[in-house]
């Protein structure tokens, strides 16, 4: 049961972390999401299914989301669309471009086909599915975890973490805030792809519709994170996302197995996490202010 | 160095808030000139370095920097000459990053790729930079920028700007929100820098006995205008006393040819 929290949580991590990258780097709450972890998922099964091989189908992807989240940026900053607005008319161009991606279907099995998960499990040999799966999750995780880490100390990736501090910094420091954001939104929803092409061959198939509802998913797991770990260093930072996307799963799979209790269905699981970011908000909002009185009496 | 030509700019044109916030001004600023400007609320000094600056647009009238045209050249591309400083502190640095990683930002103009330049020399080097401002502030590299105090903030700006050797400084009122004791300083510091590093500059100032003591050349706007322009020996001589009588009297002057047109 544990280890499939995790590897639940892992797999979603991976997403939380592109979330993370939108609204709190780039200070742009993208709406993309909803649409790419869907496109990830899609383009994933559709190159397996087609024997593009996993390697081929989960790269693929990733660039998938990358150009949706391009899109979004390049709407936002050539036509000087409100940033939720962007988001939200990629969003749903997505749903169609889903189902031609999937063959003019809504979703697609991934039966009797290798992926992935499958290649992970032979892979493991004895070991147990579920043990086999959470090893090469924290590894691939933890992988894409440093490589994020790494660029955010490169001089490209500072630049990126004081554009949603500081817009006006940026330019006067000689740098086009607009191909910051077209590089920030696509490293987002091409993590975001990333863990919808996992999620689909993990649960066996790809759905148009696998991403409703993941951006406030994506955003809750952001904001758990942040009262687990109080840091201004990137690894921290980054650290604390996955380990709130793995709170959330697991307080998801509480409440999806104990909430009947309080005549909860699975159902109002929505409504619950978007409950939870209201009060993380709120809770947070309240820590700020409180700093800042402190801060001033000083 | 920096040319204007007849530049104007309208705000909200062909509507009833139209707004003439700079009206013809011709401006030529030579290279290692400081120039103080002064003048009224709304006089348009803030919209004349908006101007300069690119992140407005003239609606009317040439640029020019270096002979190099640029009245529509973005602001992120004009950067690489000019080096700006708000009277807002907050704006100049990002406070949720630490000190070593804003000084990151600031040490080279343009778009940044994937080198790391944050290393221990680097560190080793933005200490040494840091230390001549005597703030303590080459022992908190990694400390938020946040956690600074508005001068050590807006000193900080002046110094990563100053060492990015923009052709142009422009300093908007840049110790105005700084209480006396700051403003002092980071003023004096200014002046310093200016002179070590043979820079040009413009400097907004709502103090006139600032604007007198400070610079070579002196601007005075109204309207949109520039009503004032003087430098030299002619700079040197001016109190606060003369220059508000001139104000006046170019003024009035204008008062008396406006009724003049009228009543004829
Ligand atoms: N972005 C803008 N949109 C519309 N009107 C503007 C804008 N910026 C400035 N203005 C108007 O242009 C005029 C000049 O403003 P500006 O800010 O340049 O004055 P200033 O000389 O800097 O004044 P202060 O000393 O108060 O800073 C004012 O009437 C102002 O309302
Ligand atoms: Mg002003």
């Amino acid at each position: 049961m544990i280890e499939g929290i995790l590897v639940d949580g892992l797999i979603f991590a991976l997403l939380a972390l592109g979330v993370f990258i939108s609204f709190r780097i780039l200070d742009f709450p993208d709406l993309t999401v909803d649409g790419s972890f869907a496109t990830g998922a899609a383009i994933a099964a559709i190159c397996i299914i087609n024997g593009l091989g996993i390697f081929a189908a989960t790269v693929l992807a990733f660039i998938g989301g990358a150009v949706a989240g391009a899109a979004t940026a390049t709407i936002h900053n050539k036509l000087k669309l409100p940033n939720l607005l962007s988001g939200i008319l990629v969003m749903t161009m997505l749903y169609s471009i889903n189902i031609r991606i999937l063959g003019g279907r809504a979703n697609i099995a991934l039966l009797r086909v290798d992926t992935m998960i499958t290649k992970v499990i032979g892979f493991g040999g004895s070991l147990p599915r579920e043990y086999t799966l959470l090893i090469f999750m924290l590894l691939f995780v933890g992988i894409i975890k440093i490589l994020i880490d790494i660029f955010f100390r490169t001089d490209l990736g500072i630049t990126m973490g004081a554009l949603g501090n500081n817009e006006q910094m940026i330019k006067t420091n000689g740098v086009n805030p607009e191909t910051m954001k077209v590089i920030g939104l696509s490293l987002s929803n091409g993590l975001v792809a990333l863990s919808g092409a996992i999620l689909g061959q993990y649960q066996g198939f790809a759905d148009a519709k696998l991403g409703q509802g993941m951006i406030v998913e994506g955003l809750a797991a952001v904001m758990l994170g942040e009262f687990l770990l109080r840091s201004n260093k990137i690894f921290v930072i980054t650290l604390r996302v996955v380990l709130g996307a793995i709170l959330y799963k697991g307080l998801m799979f509480f409440g999806r197995y104990y909430g009947y209790y309080i005549h909860m269905t699975p159902s109002d699981l929505k409504l619950i996490t978007s409950v939870l970011v209201i009060v993380s908000l709120v809770i947070a909002r309240s820590q700020d202010a409180a700093g800042q009185r402190r801060k001033e009496r000083r | 160095m920096i040319k204007l030509e007849h530049i104007s700019k309208v705000f909200h044109p062909a509507t009833v808030n139209e707004n003439l916030a700079i009206n013809d001004v011709s401006l030529t600023v030579n290279s290692g000139d400081f120039i103080t400007i002064v003048g009224s609320n709304g006089a348009g000094k803030t919209t004349l370095f908006n101007l300069i600056s690119g992140s407005l647009f003239p609606s009317g009238g040439s640029l020019r920097i270096h002979d190099l045209e640029m009245t529509r050249v973005p602001e992120f591309k004009r950067s690489k000459y000019i080096g700006r400083i708000f009277q807002d502190p907050t704006l100049g640095t990002a406070a949720n990053m630490s000190l070593e990683d804003n000084m990151v930002i600031c040490s080279s103009k343009g778009f940044k790729g994937l080198k790391m330049t944050l290393n221990s020399a680097s560190r080793k080097a933005f200490s040494e930079e840091l230390r001549p401002l005597a703030m303590g502030l080459e022992d908190r590299l990694k400390d938020n920028v946040g956690l600074l105090s508005g001068g050590q903030r807006q000193a900080l700006t002046l110094l990563m700007t100053v060492l990015s050797r923009p052709d142009l400084l422009l300093l908007d009122e840049h110790t105005a929100a700084l209480d006396p004791r700051n403003a002092q300083m980071v003023l004096e510091m200014t002046q310093r820098f200016i002179t070590d590093y043979n820079l040009t500059a413009m400097m907004i100032t709502h103090n006139m006995k600032h604007a007198i003591d400070y610079g070579n050349r002196l601007l005075m706007m109204d309207k949109g205008e520039i009503i004032l322009d003087v430098s030299g020996e002619e700079k040197r001589r001016l109190t606060v006393d003369t220059l508000v009588k001139k104000f006046h009297e170019i003024r009035q002057e204008e008062f008396a040819s406006d009724e003049g047109l009228l009543s004829t």
